[in-house]
């Protein structure tokens, strides 16, 4: 029997100003992380809603990541500390159901720090590979 | 139900090297609500957008994916091919393969699949698209300049020069910056004040610009065409508008020991002082930290001798509200602290001094009146080491200096160089470099008439340590090219220190919320398309607080923000971001949660009518969003609990989709 490779889904949400401009400058720069991460442009960090994530598990993602201006420069004032709050709640919530801390990461990445950017997905898609699939929360109704 | 075209760009070779676009464009067109795919070799250029526009007409399109490079490079421009193929240009949108796909993924199969999931991933929300059409909003066509330096007096007055007024605020008590402290100015030699004080004075004189001298920016609220800023005058203890600038208080002031920041603490100045000759405004200022009435209660001179009566030792800061319609920054730089740069001996020696020092001390206007002595002994000095890249082109581990190249210093030493052997040809003068970088008009031919004509000798190798022995300084260094350890001796050690952003520019980039790279110098919105402007619409950058830059750069650079400015103010009215929130007032329960977390107070509460079932009208409390102050961030979308709120162009059922696309 031929065992397929395994290769984990990551989901990024992206703050458009900022992180989004970072993977951006990643690629100009050509500095590789896996293809497994798929970025999603949201306008702010605060505007991804917790059901979000939840929907990304829900569909099978193995782990979640979200990236936002860095404290004190977010591009609407103060959106990224509500992102702040709001996820440290949700990951503990979700540590509570089983899904395992490395699997959800919010990280600060500017416009400028490309390589910050590669970095954080070679790291993050590392790490969630490591753990292998996840199961607890996809709901089979999703599949077709 | 929509219908899609999807346009895969090869981008020459940049994507199509490492995605498979036929391939792409055939999966695609299995997509639900997918009619036509295509794929084209350039689809920003001319024909590529012709392709687009003809799709659009024949197969009747309603929305349209691209899949090409990142949005925030070619969403602008499909918006306006789709709008001019009749479409809405918000029913547009972007599969970024190139930057986030083909950039930065080897192989073909790998770069194909993340490119056809991107492209669902973007069907998927075209087909949740709606058309938007974006509010309008008025512009305050009055422009702030942030900084009263060479560059920001150029974007003043080609601001002015177009007819709208600018209000300029420098935060010392004379605009000039650094400019003013220069002797001569490279590659002409012409002298700096000979080409910047009439352009203080046209300042002054110019009927449309205010000058806001010793006061800072203290709040930046609103946006593009509408900024509320309020600017804090720092009490300078004298009546702007009676002081005639006689100086007869500054030479009867009784304290004499204030050191004067001016020429960089080399020599003293009064407590209450005009900091040069040429100052614009010409007004004088008391420093409370020395001035003994502000202290103690006991002197009093300066207030008997002003025959205007300008004086006034109770002033207090004043805060002023005035509204902009764009903003230019130019806080500029300063050269970097020398204290830990102990193997240079600069905290050691008197003559030991910055390159800046050494430009006061050769300036007819400085403290030794133009002529070059040390400042230990007053002596003349003999043998002078030029020390270059001091704190420039560090290294990332070193936390002294800086990674960058300061990219003035090459010049302005050659400049040093050159002119103190004109002036003094007895002097020996010795250059220690890394490299020498001269990229600029005339500027190679500059360097080697130093070396050429005026015999100034330059070392390849960098100075490991000066010893201050007696009078003199024992310079240790390396001769790269000879291979060899030297030990020179001279008079005068000159480093030309790294510069640096003005230490104002990073609280003043959190108040405008524009970013700023890893060295806190402002970033721009395309570093080549975009360069004089900040990612955050309505605020532009000029001179050195961009990147380290020399006075023609920096002039060229004040006039290009000043069109940008004069672009926008002579706009009546700017089209919004129709992506704002938006309440659905079914749903909205009143419970003022939104209002809360709204950095922008775009959100308000109005009772609202409601038709029951049983023909009786309900008054209710919902939520109502001003769209003109709304910016689309989308918080209040997440913290509603109903529900109710949404973001148009980024709206939850949207975002879902992406998920599931991607996640399926």
């Amino acid at each position: 029997m031929q065992v397929k490779e395994y290769k984990p889904l990551i989901v990024a949400f992206c703050c458009n100003w900022c992180s989004y401009a970072g993977a951006d400058l990643a690629g100009n720069n050509r500095l590789n992380y896996p293809a497994d991460v798929k970025i999603i442009r949201v306008p702010c960090s605060c505007r991804v809603n917790p059901t979000f994530v939840l929907r990304a598990f829900q569909r099978g993602a193995d782990g979640v990541i979200l990236c936002g201006c860095h404290p004190g420069d977010c591009h609407y004032t103060s959106g990224n500390y509500y992102t702040r709050r709001r996820m440290a709640l949700l990951f503990s919530m979700l540590d509570y159901l089983g899904i395992e801390r490395e699997r959800t990461r919010v990280e600060w990445v500017s416009a400028a720090e490309g390589a910050k950017f590669a970095a954080t997905m070679n790291d993050f898609a590392e790490k969630v590979a490591a753990l292998g699939e996840n199961k607890r929360l996809e709901d089979l109704r999703c599949k077709k | 139900m929509q219908r899609i075209g999807v346009f895969v760009c090869w981008c020459g070779t940049n994507i199509a090297g490492t995605v498979d676009v036929v391939a792409v464009a055939e999966a695609l067109k299995k997509e639900p609500g997918v009619v036509f795919s295509a794929n084209y070799q350039y689809m920003c250029s001319q024909a590529g957008q012709d392709l687009i526009k003809a799709a659009v007409k024949e197969h009747n399109l309603t929305g349209i994916v691209v899949c090409s490079c990142s949005p925030r490079m070619h969403e602008a421009t499909f918006r306006k091919t789709a709008a001019a193929a009749g479409l809405n240009p918000y029913m547009v949108e972007i599969a970024n393969i190139r930057e986030q796909c083909s950039w930065v993924h080897k192989d073909v199969p790998t770069g194909t699949e993340k490119a056809i999931i991107l492209g669902k991933a973007a069907v998927a929300k075209v087909n949740l698209n709606v058309p938007l059409t974006p509010g309008e909003s008025p512009v305050t066509k009055r422009a702030l300049v942030i900084g009263g330096g060479i560059a920001g007096i150029q974007t003043a007055l080609d601001i002015a020069d177009a007819g709208f007024e600018v209000d300029i605020v420098e935060k010392k008590p004379t605009i000039g910056g650094k400019m003013a402290q220069l002797d001569k100015t490279f590659p002409t030699l012409d002298c700096a004040a000979c080409i910047l004080t009439p352009k203080m004075v046209d300042v002054a004189q110019n009927e449309k610009i205010r000058i806001f001298s010793y006061s800072e920016v203290t709040e930046v609220k609103g946006f593009v065409g509408n900024f509320d800023v309020t600017i804090k005058k720092k009490a300078r203890y004298v009546k702007e508008e009676l002081c005639t600038g006689c100086g007869a208080c500054t030479e009867k002031c009784p304290m004499k020991k204030v050191p004067n920041d001016f020429n960089l603490n080399m020599d003293t100045k009064r407590a209450i002082y005009i900091p040069f000759a040429q100052a614009v405004p010409k007004v004088a200022t008391i420093d409370a930290d020395y001035c003994n009435m502000l202290k103690n209660g006991k002197c009093g001179v300066c207030s008997k001798v002003c025959a205007a009566g300008a004086i006034d030792y109770t002033q207090k800061d004043e805060f002023i509200s005035e509204k902009y319609g764009a903003i230019v920054v130019a806080t500029g730089f300063n050269p970097i602290s020398m204290d830990k740069f102990d193997e240079f001996a600069y905290n050691q020696s008197k003559d030991v001094i910055t390159s800046l020092e050494f430009e006061r001390l050769t300036n007819a206007a400085g403290p030794t009146a133009g002529k070059l002595l040390r400042p230990s002994d007053g002596k003349h000095p003999e043998k002078i080491v030029f020390v270059q890249c001091v704190g420039s082109r560090c290294d990332a581990c070193n936390e002294k200096g800086k990674e960058y190249c300061s990219k003035i210093c090459c010049m302005y030493t050659a400049k040093h160089a050159m002119l103190t052997r004109d002036k003094y040809p007895d002097t020996d003068v010795t250059v220690f470099y890394i490299d020498v970088r001269t990229p600029g008009k005339n500027f190679d031919e500059f360097y080697r008439r130093a070396v050429e004509e005026y015999g100034v000798h330059y070392i390849k190798g960098m100075v490991g340590k000066v010893i201050p022995d007696g009078e003199k300084l024992i310079v240790q260094a390396s001769d790269l090219i000879a291979g060899k350890q030297l030990k020179i001796d001279a008079d005068l050690v000159v480093l030309a220190a790294a510069i640096e952003p003005d230490k104002s520019a990073r609280p003043l980039a959190t108040m405008l919320t524009a970013s700023m790279d890893t060295n806190d110098f402002f970033t721009e919105a395309h570093p080549k398309l975009r360069p004089v402007e900040s990612p955050t619409a309505g605020v532009f950058l000029s001179g050195a607080c961009q990147g380290p830059k020399d006075i023609p750069e920096t002039v060229a650079q004040a006039g290009a923000a000043a069109s940008k400015v004069i672009g926008l103010l002579a706009k009546d009215k700017l089209t919004g971001n129709p992506c704002v929130a938006q309440s659905n007032e079914m749903m909205c329960n009143g419970c003022s949660t939104c209002e809360r977390v709204c950095p922008y107070g775009a959100i308000t509460y109005e009772d609202k009518e409601f038709r029951m079932p049983d023909r009786s009208t309900l008054i209710r409390r919902v939520a109502s969003v001003n769209p003109a102050v709304c910016q689309g961030c989308g918080c209040c979308t997440v913290a509603c609990p109903s529900g109710a709120m949404d973001l148009k162009g980024f709206a939850s059922e949207q975002i879902i989709a992406e998920v599931d696309a991607i996640c399926k």
